[in-house]
């Protein structure tokens, strides 16, 4: 807008910090939480000033063993695994499958495209029930392929990838082809490096996307070998007998927010330019 | 360095749309053609066949002694330049030229020293280690050049290489293309719809039509003798009036000359029409709108009695304002005669 006027500058910025403060507020008590000792929290009265036992709060999560959650470090392995896991294997798939409908006249081309763009109106919630009887048929359940597999089709990035593709000057291939490239070549010489900063910003989304899974590895999961953070965090809040710890489950829930963020600080700028300028 | 050989070459898409009806053309080796004809007349088509990047319908297309119908672009052996020049944006200059030799497994030394010699020739070796976002037009334009040469392939084909850039550079460009392609000597095909690009360009000029071959023959003889009202028209700027010869008879006073039967339309160059007197049909008409262009001025005239305006080509200044009356003749000598039903010359 053109206009400048002082109460519509006030408005914007009371909006905007209205919705800032909804956002991070539960964010700013989980870390606040997670600075306090155990009888703080189970008081009634919530302090909204950080404490001194952050450093006590990660130690005991690191170390403790609990029943029926499995140990901090190897929750976090898994989540990490599944996260990247489910980043290339993404990636490596959608990069290809929108190569072939970009690049490959054959019967069926656009029928495949359709139906890969359908698949959007599908997400893992609302399959959830076939899909669980297709991993647990194939005998998947407690594994790695069990965690993965079924959420590694992706038609948001197949889409992302051709509509990147089609902004390539089709000369582009032509020049390929009379240089002697064939298609394989042409893929990897000129269409991937020119494909990088899609593909950043694409792992950073999809990065998040796996550290996030929850209802999924709940579902997969029965051995705690297979256990992820983000159930793991839930599970030591549902326990019997007794009042969660909330101190060192706020700890827990700060370390699994680390990596996202650390990620989204240093690939910001990557992630910005891959959804904005192509290099061309 | 090879001829290339159309014979019965023919182009339909999908839906019977033909593109390119039953042509032959034999490019002679070593010589410049340019395609030319406006847009939509199947010009880029017939390129992108001889390139491989579009398949033969019917005919052959031979390059040398080869039939290359069946071939890949690659196996044809030839170069193409591309209008946006198709540089590999990720990839520096020198990675661009290299990079059609390395795919053919040319020795590293080999390949440094051809893409050196053509960085030289064209001028571009301060850029080799840039990428082609660097550059401006006319340096892209260059190493999209240094792609073809770097090859040394059997043929260049050109589309439209110019276009993408300024009238001054597209100047410079084309004389640059002609001396290499002189020193050179490799058979090229060059599309272009601008036909001063054509005519200066060519050592033969082909006129395309509606996917079909016009004319064919040196560029001087296509604007001397245009076998068509098309030709006619295409060729040459300011373009030739083409006057139907009825109504010339209606309004011109003194002779009709002595035309060959069957001429219904005459057609004269602008720069042929003499303002004044003299021998030939006297015309007179009011003068609509006079554009200067420096050496000459362009006359619209207006004709009482001709449902179209007639333009003259004066040199130096004109002699007449805006408005005003001029007589002027039409030189017998100076008139082609075509035939409006079959659109023919006749002579």
């Amino acid at each position: 807008m053109v206009e400048n006027r002082p109460w519509l500058t006030f408005l914007t910025h009371f909006v905007l910090i209205c919705g800032v403060v909804i956002v991070v507020f539960p964010v700013y008590i989980a870390l606040i939480a997670s600075t306090h000792g155990p009888t703080a929290l189970s008081s009634g009265m919530m302090p909204l000033l950080p404490g001194a036992e952050l450093w006590n709060n990660v130690v005991q999560v690191l170390t403790e063993q609990r029943r029926g959650v499995a140990p901090f470090w190897l929750m976090a392995w898994n989540s990490l695994w599944m996260a990247i896991i489910i980043t290339v294997g993404k990636i490596a798939i959608s990069i290809i499958s929108a190569y072939a409908i970009v690049y490959f006249r054959f019967p069926g081309r656009v029928l495949a495209f359709w139906l890969i763009f359908i698949t959007l109106m599908l997400p893992v919630e609302v399959r959830i029930i076939p899909t669980f009887a297709v991993v647990a048929n194939l005998g998947m359940l407690n594994s790695y392929a069990g965690l993965t597999i079924p959420l590694i089709a992706s038609a948001t990035a197949t889409f992302l990838f051709r509509q990147f593709f089609m902004t390539i000057p089709d000369e582009m291939m032509e020049a390929a082809r009379v240089d002697g490239a064939g298609p394989l070549k042409f893929f990897r010489d000129i269409l991937l490096p020119l494909s990088r900063t899609n593909i950043a910003a694409l792992c950073v989304i999809l990065f998040i996307y796996g550290w996030m899974q929850y209802l999924w590895p709940l579902l997969v999961t029965t051995d705690p070998k297979y256990y992820t953070l983000m159930m793991g965090v839930k599970r030591m809040a549902a326990v019997a007998d007794a009042d969660p710890q909330w101190n060192t489950i706020m700890a827990a829930v700060v370390m699994a927010m680390l990596p996202p963020v650390l990620i989204v600080i240093f690939m910001q700028r990557l992630f910005v330019k891959g959804l904005v300028e192509t290099e061309k | 360095m090879a001829s290339i050989d159309l014979k019965g070459v023919r182009k339909v898409y999908q839906g019977n749309v033909t593109a390119i009806h039953a042509l032959d053309l034999s490019i002679a080796d070593g010589e410049l053609v340019v395609l030319v004809g406006p847009s939509g007349c199947g010009k880029s088509t017939l390129l992108r066949m001889i390139a491989g990047l579009e398949t033969i319908t019917d005919g052959t297309i031979s390059i040398g002694e080869d039939v290359v119908n069946k071939k890949e672009p690659a196996e044809r052996d030839i170069a193409m330049v591309f209008q946006n020049y198709a540089l590999y944006p990720h990839m520096s200059v020198r990675q661009n030229l290299e990079y059609g030799l390395k795919n053919r497994g040319t020795p590293r030394d080999e390949i440094d020293r051809r893409v050196n010699e053509a960085a030289r020739i064209l001028e571009i070796t301060p850029f080799l280690d840039r990428k082609p976002r660097q550059l401006s037009g006319g340096q892209r334009q260059r190493v999209a050049m240094g792609r073809a040469i770097v090859r040394q392939p059997k043929a260049f084909l050109f589309d439209e290489p110019l276009s993408n850039l300024d009238a001054k550079l597209r100047g410079q460009m084309r004389i640059e293309i002609r001396r290499l392609q002189r020193s050179l000597k490799t058979t090229s095909v060059y599309v272009t719809h601008d036909q001063l690009e054509a005519m200066t360009l060519a050592d033969r000029l082909v006129v395309m039509n509606g996917g079909r071959i016009e004319q064919v023959g040196k560029p001087i003889e296509l604007y001397d003798k245009p076998a068509s009202l098309f030709v006619a028209g295409f060729i040459g700027s300011p373009p030739m009036n083409l006057l139907p010869i009825a109504a010339l008879q209606a309004i011109a006073g003194g002779t009709m000359p002595n035309l060959p039967t069957g001429t219904d339309i005459v057609g004269i160059r602008p720069d042929e029409v003499v303002v004044g007197s003299g021998e030939g049909i006297a015309l007179s008409g009011t003068v609509e709108l006079i554009e200067p262009v420096g050496g000459e001025s362009h006359l619209y005239v207006r004709v009482e009695g001709l449902d179209q305006t007639l333009i003259l080509v004066q040199q130096g200044r004109a002699s007449v304002g805006e408005a005003d009356k001029v007589d002027f003749v039409l030189p017998l000598a100076a008139l082609h005669g075509f035939n409006k039903e079959s659109g023919l010359r006749v002579d």
